[in-house]
């Protein structure tokens, strides 16, 4: 006997249904079939997870997914999918798993924060017939300029990143995305003119060309990494925490380390690759300083360092930290930020939205009159340019994007990259899966979205009256709250809407 | 001339380009008539070979020296002299398909008369070609074939 009901439903079509059977064929889940007569299709819905992959494929556009509609006698506290973990974890005994974000309706104060625009004191400006301006830089900036006498510069200017748009992609590692995934990423960034991220992967052999394109990155596990990693990429990224899974570290289950994933991590075929939930060299601010320190010897000052944290509840005090122990780039990821893979609690439970983060360290740096020692890099989950707008006037240098670009690429946010089966061929390795991804196709599209938002982006600064996005940085001006509290209004350092 | 050029790392085994094959190839022209209600149902002139691991579509290669053409006891199997097209008068064929048997490549498909690609003559791409979902075939200049 089964106590879990199905989630979803398959409903198909028959006067629609040709029995082509690319349902049957693209379905890694195994949900489609043909009967035996070999022509009629047949499908399990307990196995569906929605990914709309056969959906997607169906030539004739016979097949519907539906929820499933078993009725449940009402109980607001004991909701179907409440039953349905206490079911699993019965029958499993183990955590629950979940991939991509956290998915409970908490708050998102982007959609309770609006954008000014200008009217008749200043100007609005359009980007179409004016010179805008998105061009970022990321890096420590000098506290003051020195020149000498016949007005050359003196100060010398620490290592600086030059992005086109201050949208750059998130880490995700070959491993955890696959080699295609990654490869689109990489070829979008080089046209864009930003950066992607390796994640705990290490860089394979075939993305050096991608290099000047790339941040590579340290992370517990120390996965690939080694000197001429170090000084591949454009910046090196140390990574604490993440927003999806604060404290927790990664585990790359040993099926997914494949021969060149093994390669890349110098790492056995088959190990499951585990990063531990802390680095285990750090155990204070000051071991963090020796790691900042280390890696910028090891690479002759020429790299800026970068260190990723989890927004959690004390994160501007740990920021201050981070950027008094020499980091040049500090990431903080919200708890809406994604993972291939992370215990459903963790993932649903720890950490805190990134726009209360980012509005309490931006405001924690400057009372400390250090916010220009550092460049903020906000992560964890921006929907659309207008989020990234917000953030950037609430105070941050740039943003890490990395679900939008998957949804481009495919992704229907099913949830299950810890399967390791994605039908896009996104989160696998299984090779049949990972070719349905075909880089060229996809890294146009993500180029596409980027581009779109750059646009966007451009649009509202113009109608600010801005024309360059450093005129929008820490502008928080340009924001006010609807539907917040005072206590959120405060954090956030932002008027009430018709204030 | 253009060709379609099949790439096995890209193909899918979806098939969808037999699926658009046959609806070209149809009376109707319309996917869901074509296979419901047309009889008989038109047949592919592309088969996708292999299994999801490997697999590669193959039609006619339209051969600068038809083997096909050479055997038609007929004369139905021709070669275009200008497009460089390889295609069987529908008029003229006596299904006696010895063009099959001589087919290098497999790809004439028996019926009433010899099946094969026409390459969609009339069309700016062939519909395999135009339906892929994953740019596993193309529809390039690959020279030769006057």
């Amino acid at each position: 006997m089964n106590y879990i009901v199905p989630e979803f439903e398959i409903e198909r079509n028959p006067n629609k249904c040709i029995s082509c059977g690319a349902c049957v064929r693209q379905c890694s889940y195994e949900v489609h079939y043909f009967d035996d007569d070999g022509k009629t299709v047949l499908a399990d819905d307990s196995k569906c997870v929605a990914c709309h992959r056969c959906a997607a494929v169906c030539p004739t556009r016979a097949i519907k997914i539906k929820k499933y509609d078993m009725a449940y006698k009402e109980h607001f506290n004991w909701t179907p999918t409440t039953q349905k973990e206490i079911n699993l974890q019965a029958a499993t005994g183990g955590v629950l798993l979940s991939g991509m974000s956290n998915n409970k309706p908490y708050p998102i104060y982007w959609d309770k924060i609006l954008l000014n625009a200008s009217q008749v004191t200043n100007p609005s400006i359009d980007p179409l017939r004016e010179p805008m301006e998105i061009r970022t830089f990321l890096g420590k900036k000098p506290e003051k300029l020195e020149f000498d006498e016949d007005g050359g510069l003196k100060t010398k200017i620490p290592p600086q990143i030059q992005l086109e748009t201050p949208i750059m992609f998130s880490a995700m590692s070959f491993g955890s995305i696959s080699f295609n995934a990654q490869k689109s990423l990489a070829m979008a960034a080089k046209e864009l003119g930003t950066l992607f991220n390796t994640g705990e992967g290490g860089l394979h052999p075939k993305l050096e060309e991608f290099k000047d394109n790339a941040v590579v990155q340290v992370a517990s596990g120390r996965f690939g990494v080694h000197k001429q990693y170090l000084e591949s990429g454009r910046f090196i990224e140390i990574k604490i925490g993440q927003g999806a899974k604060p404290g927790i570290g990664g585990h790359l289950p040993g099926e997914k380390v494949t021969v060149e994933v093994s390669n890349a991590r110098m790492i056995p075929v088959g190990s499951d690759a585990i990063s531990p939930a802390p680095h285990h060299d750090i155990y204070s601010i000051e071991d963090l300083r020796q790691l900042i320190w280390s890696l910028k010897e090891a690479t002759c000052y020429k790299k800026p360092v970068a260190v990723k944290i989890a927004a959690v509840h004390n994160c501007s005090a740990i920021v201050s930290g981070v950027a008094r122990a020499g980091a040049d780039i500090i990431v903080m990821d919200g708890f809406r930020g994604g993972t291939g893979a992370a215990p459903t609690r963790i993932r649903d439970n720890v950490g805190i939205p990134i726009e209360l983060a980012l509005a309490a360290v931006d405001q924690r740096l400057r009372d400390e009159s250090i916010r220009s020692c550092v460049s903020l890099v906000a992560a964890g989950s921006f929907r659309n340019s207008a989020d990234i707008v917000k953030a950037i006037a609430l105070g941050a240098d740039a943003v890490y994007v990395a679900s939008a670009p998957l949804i481009a690429m495919g992704c229907h946010m099913c949830q299950q990259c810890h399967s390791g089966k994605c039908n896009w061929g996104i989160a696998t390795q299984r090779p049949d899966l990972v070719k349905r991804l075909n880089p060229e196709i996809m890294y146009k599209r993500v180029v596409n979205l980027i581009n779109a938002w750059n646009h966007e982006i451009k649009e509202m600064l113009g109608g600010m009256g801005l024309n360059s996005i450093d005129s929008l940085r820490g502008n928080r001006l340009m924001l006010r709250g609807i539907g917040l509290s005072e206590k959120e209004l405060e954090i956030l350092g932002i008027s009430h809407a018709g204030e | 001339m253009k060709k379609v050029i099949a790439r096995e790392e890209h193909c899918l085994n979806c098939k969808l380009c037999e699926v658009y094959c046959r609806t070209a190839h149809s009376q109707s022209k319309d996917v869901i008539k074509a296979h419901l209600r047309e009889n008989p149902v038109p047949v592919s002139r592309i088969t996708v070979q292999g299994d999801n691991m490997l697999s590669v579509a193959v039609n006619c290669r339209h051969c600068d020296k038809p083997a096909c053409v050479e055997a038609c006891i007929t004369g139905a199997m021709q070669k275009d002299p200008e497009t460089g097209v390889v295609t069987c008068d529908e008029s003229r064929c006596i299904g006696c398909m010895t063009c099959m048997t001589v087919c290098g490549f497999g790809v004439i498909k028996s019926g009433k008369f010899a099946v094969k690609c026409d390459l969609c003559q009339g069309e700016d791409m062939p519909a395999c070609v135009k339906n892929c979902p994953n740019n596993a075939l193309v529809y390039v200049e690959v020279g030769g074939a006057e």
